[in-house]
């Protein structure tokens, strides 16, 4: 399922872009999940499934270092995320991008200047290349139309692509996607779901998304993970369909209502 | 258990709650209850608002624990730690900025210094002309008894220079401006764009408090000048009108009394108001909720907490400066 380039080199292929190694968040004394440990592999797309509350989109926040483990690491490439001197983690941000669930694009500025904002800050592009690098990531997800509006003017659906042409901005291997089909009608749905895949298949992006649609498992995700809330730690790691046939009780109650193909 | 409702006659909407009151806990404790024999409509309604048999109650979220004196004094301290912290982080971006290491938007601060400045300038005009006016009223009713009216010039422009312009001026900005920061900021963190510029490694302290609070800073001493001549000159009709003090006098009076102790300490205490201002209200944007109410909480909390620190500035300061013999 996890299709890999024909001109791979194995080694560095084969070493994940990502490893979580007993990872435990916490929010004051009450832990949320404990000892997570999965790895994220290139160019694959990894859905956090789970119920409501079950600690998915704070696992997200962990991955993109915007909380602090409460035991545990993030490792990017054997590097901890949370435990680095600032110039490697700046370099570590540099390798994803993040799509927040209402988009977050800045609304003091137009969709352009949102595009172009990590540029001006972190590439030494001029302000004519990042004009062109702006309007040409707005093109791959389709709204190079939309580069003077202001994030007001834009509907749901729009408003989460634009924050998916900022998060490419600059390059990253990895996408992170927090709920990309929520407050969604089913067509936009399907449209991020069509762009995840062909990011991954012509950008080859990592994707790894948190999400509560089990159509998008389904349509797009090679491997889900599963965190239960009960438990407070991750039950079920593999592909949603054999999740679906074969997973712990729970896993399967999760994912029954999906379409199976 | 079984319901014997033979004898049922009539039945409303109340019929199914008050069964269900009674019922409810005889299900949870596991007691079988057969609703069989009730009207298919009530126990349609019933059976749904009854918990199944071996249903596993929701969790619920605790309730926020202790209540009381304690616990206010708790969260009073905590908000003060944080608030230290806060000035802390604000004076370490300070410092990256003397370094040019901070990552700071210019257009911002630009929009800022327009949105302060100028756009503060009517309401400042209004009422410290009235506040000048009025003080000179008051003095002179109160200098006109011992016929020493000619030093209305010097209360007026005495305590518009050195203390109101700078007060008035730190109110209305927490008003006008102090509001608008923590309502700015707090919607962006309610939004998760604020998320988004750490995510990528920029300091919302750097991008966003450096900006308003050298905007501020800016435009204080301007806007504190601006007023006290608005205050002294408007301290002129009373005093010539009601008063009959010549008018040229009252001018020379005014500039005689008018040491520069004077102004720099008016400017240095309204320059600090307006500091303050500015970072309650960041402060408390930044430290805001994630809906839509906390940003209304998060705005009013600025500017209550603005007049406050003014108000505990204004104190220590003067006992500071009259204890220094200033």
């Amino acid at each position: 399922m996890n299709a890999l380039p024909s001109t791979t080199d194995g080694a560095a292929w084969a070493e994940p872009l990502v490893r979580v190694v007993g990872l435990t968040m916490a929010f004051g004394g009450d832990v949320v999940q404990r000892d997570l440990d999965f790895e994220i592999r290139r160019r694959e797309v990894l859905a956090i499934v789970g119920a409501s509350g079950c600690g998915k989109s704070t696992l997200l926040r962990h991955l993109i270092g915007l909380q602090e483990p409460a035991a545990g690491q993030v490792l990017y490439g054997g590097q901890d995320l949370h435990h680095c001197d600032d110039e490697t983690l700046a370099t570590l941000r540099r390798r994803f991008g993040v799509m927040f669930q209402a988009g977050a694009l800045w609304s003091s500025m137009t969709v352009g200047e949102n595009v172009m904002l990590p540029l001006r800050m972190f590439s030494p592009l001029d302000r004519r290349e990042r004009e062109l690098q702006a309007r040409f990531k707005l093109a791959l997800v389709g709204l190079d139309e939309a580069f003077d509006l202001e994030p007001a003017a834009l509907s749901g659906g729009m408003r989460k692509r634009a924050a998916i042409a900022r998060a490419l901005a600059l390059d990253p291997e990895l996408l992170y996607l927090d709920e990309p089909s929520s407050g969604l009608d089913p067509f936009s749905t399907r449209r991020l779901d069509e762009l995840m895949l062909n990011l991954r298949q012509h950008l080859g992006t990592t994707v790894v998304m948190v999400t509560h649609t089990i159509d998008s498992v389904f349509a797009v995700a090679d491997r889900a993970l599963f965190l239960d809330h009960q438990e407070k730690t991750m039950t079920a790691l593999g592909s949603p369909h054999d999740l679906a046939e074969g997973g712990p009780p729970r896993v399967r109650e999760f994912l029954r209502r999906g379409p199976r193909r | 258990m079984q319901l014997d409702a033979t004898t049922l006659a009539a039945w409303d909407a109340g019929t199914a709650p008050a069964l269900w009151r009674l019922l409810a806990p005889l299900r949870r404790q596991g007691v079988l209850v057969d609703t069989h024999g009730l009207p298919d409509a009530v126990r349609a309604a019933l059976e749904l608002a009854l918990p199944a048999a071996d249903a596993v109650p929701d969790e619920l979220p605790a309730e926020p624990g202790g209540g009381g004196f304690l616990h206010a004094v708790r969260r009073g301290w905590r908000d003060a730690l944080d608030t230290a912290a806060f000035i802390g982080e604000v004076l370490l971006a300070l410092g990256r900025l003397v370094r040019g290491r901070a990552v700071i938007r210019w257009s911002d601060y630009a929009r800022q210094l327009d949105q302060t400045g100028p756009m503060s300038l009517p309401i400042v005009s209004l009422t410290c002309f009235l506040i000048g006016l009025m003080l000179a009223y008051m003095g002179g009713a109160q200098l006109e008894r011992i016929g020493a009216q000619t030093f209305i010039a010097d209360v007026v422009t005495v305590g518009v220079v050195r203390e109101l312009a700078g007060l008035m001026t730190g109110v209305i900005l927490a008003g006008r401006v102090g509001a608008a920061f923590a309502a700015q900021i707090g919607t962006m963190k309610a939004n998760e764009e604020i998320d988004a510029l750490r995510a990528l490694g920029i300091d919302p302290i750097d991008y966003l408090v450096l900006p308003r609070l050298l905007a501020m800073l800016t435009v204080a001493p301007l806007l504190i000048a601006y007023a006290a001549l608005v205050g002294v000159l408007a301290g002129l009709p009373p005093a010539v009108g009601i008063y009959g003090v010549p008018s040229f006098e009252y001018l020379h009076k005014c500039l005689d009394a008018l040491t520069w102790t004077h102004l720099w300490i008016g400017l240095f205490k309204g320059t600090m108001y307006i500091a303050l201002v500015a970072l309650a209200g960041c402060r408390e944007g930044l430290h805001a909720g994630r809906d839509a109410q906390a940003v209304g909480a998060a705005t009013t909390t600025a500017v209550v907490k603005a007049l406050v620190w003014i108000v505990v500035a204004a104190s220590a300061s003067t006992v500071l400066f009259q204890s220094l013999g200033l």
